[in-house]
């Protein structure tokens, strides 16, 4: 079981605060598939924070399918985030983010963008075989 | 779901000073309200009312959808824990939880027990000879033994050191989040319930200044600065909360609720305090100074 704390003077949101301890444990191994958080009801005694603010980082933490509720037991760990491949996921996917907004600028409509993406993906794949 | 805390125009006047006036409000059940001002702005006189201590001279103030203090069945559905939570000095903490059983339908005398246990109260002990942290954690097990739908807590913290505050805080939102329970807390701090509160309203002036979800107010508010200005220059769908300026710059607290485009301007964040600290000092700047001080009637 993990143990929340959180920091007054971060300017971080104390529910944004829990996310991040919840994904900083997973990463380091300290949280595996399985293991149960902290129940609501604790997590707020301890920190004197409103049960909603826990409620709505697990609901977060849920909808990332990382963890999953099980009414009246608990949540329990159900994702990993080893190998920090998710936490390369945000970059990667702004990057791409940028090349769609260049290549719209360049006047390709979506069936171009697809294609153009197949094409380099197969070729690149290719090489990486030869 | 009925509100909590419904108001239409609520006033409440001592002789020929209103300390709450023209107070509209629509409190949804759930949350941890803050009610946030200075000395003085309302806050007890609001509460007063919300208990039906005090009958309001304007307007209808609705609680869990009848008239405070109506009747008996009304009475139990709302918990209040006054300023300086008083307790009996000379009745041993097993009296107050007897006491607590006689008076309450709806009395929890094992959730009572079990944190008189906890709380490592001696049930001989007289009230009167108890810490202040003691104190308040037995009147905070009567509130909430009592089994209320709405418990209301007037400056609970105030007089505590900060370790018997955190305590008291902590002791609260456990009962929250055992107890399907709406709270309404006030304070004169905003940062002593920043933590607890999911939702704030900020009285300035014996007037309700800003009320909503702390989610959404924090979502609409921002801080914009840029090359000074004159803030009528603004594009239109902005509230201006406070401005201030040096020769060259203009730094503005802002409720929208859109997105700001214009790039002329750095947008960043507003704290909670930050936010409140704003509509009180708006609050403070037409009115002349004694017309807003000392409205709160102390007993």
């Amino acid at each position: 079981m993990i143990e929340f704390h959180l920091d007054g003077r971060s300017g971080v949101a104390p529910y944004m605060q829990l996310i991040h301890q919840v994904r900083h444990a997973l990463r380091l191994g300290l949280l595996h598939e399985g293991d149960q958080l902290p129940k609501v009801k604790d997590v707020a005694a301890g920190l004197a924070i409103n049960p909603n603010t826990v409620l709505k980082a697990y609901r977060e933490l849920e909808y990332e399918r990382l963890v999953a509720a099980r009414p009246g037991v608990g949540t329990f760990v159900t994702g990993t985030l080893d190998g920090g491949s998710l936490a390369a996921h945000g970059p990667l996917r702004r990057e791409l983010q940028r090349w769609l907004a260049k290549a719209r600028r360049a006047g390709l409509d979506d069936e171009s963008i697809e294609a153009l993406f197949a094409s380099t993906f197969r070729s690149a794949s290719e090489e990486n075989i030869a | 779901m009925t509100a909590v805390i419904e108001t239409e125009g609520l006033g409440k006047r001592y002789r020929a000073r209103w300390a709450l006036a023209g107070c509209t409000l629509s409190v949804p059940a759930g949350h941890v309200v803050g009610l946030v001002g200075p000395n003085g702005a309302g806050k007890t006189t609001l509460i007063n009312l919300a208990t039906g201590m005090l009958a309001p001279n304007a307007g209808t103030i609705e609680v869990l959808g009848g008239r405070p203090a109506a009747g008996p069945a009304q009475l139990a559905r709302v918990g209040y824990l006054a300023q300086d939570a008083p307790l009996y000095a000379g009745l041993p903490v097993a009296d107050h939880l007897r006491l607590g059983a006689h008076l309450n339908p709806g009395w929890d005398a094992e959730l009572a027990r079990r944190r008189v246990e906890r709380l490592g109260l001696d049930p001989g002990q007289k009230a009167g000879t108890l810490s202040g942290g003691q104190h308040a954690q037995l009147a905070l097990t009567l509130a909430v033994a009592k089994r209320p739908d709405l418990l209301i807590l007037d400056e609970p913290v105030a007089s505590l050191d900060p370790l018997a505050r955190r305590e008291f805080l902590q002791d609260l939102m456990e009962a929250v989040a055992e107890q399907e329970m709406s709270v309404v807390l006030s304070s004169h701090l905003i940062s002593d319930l920043e933590r607890a509160c999911d939702y704030v309203i900020v009285l300035a002036g014996s007037r309700v200044r800003v009320a909503g979800p702390v989610d959404e107010l924090l979502a609409t508010h921002h801080r914009l600065s840029g090359p000074r200005r004159d803030p009528a220059s603004l594009p239109g769908g902005l509230q201006v909360i406070s401005a201030s300026h040096t020769d060259v710059q203009t730094t503005l607290l802002v409720r929208t609720s859109g997105p700001v485009f214009d790039p002329a301007w750095t947008l960043s964040e507003v704290g909670l305090e930050d936010l409140v600290l704003a509509y009180m000092k708006q609050a403070a700047r037409p009115a002349p100074r004694n017309s807003h001080r000392r409205l709160e009637v102390q007993k």
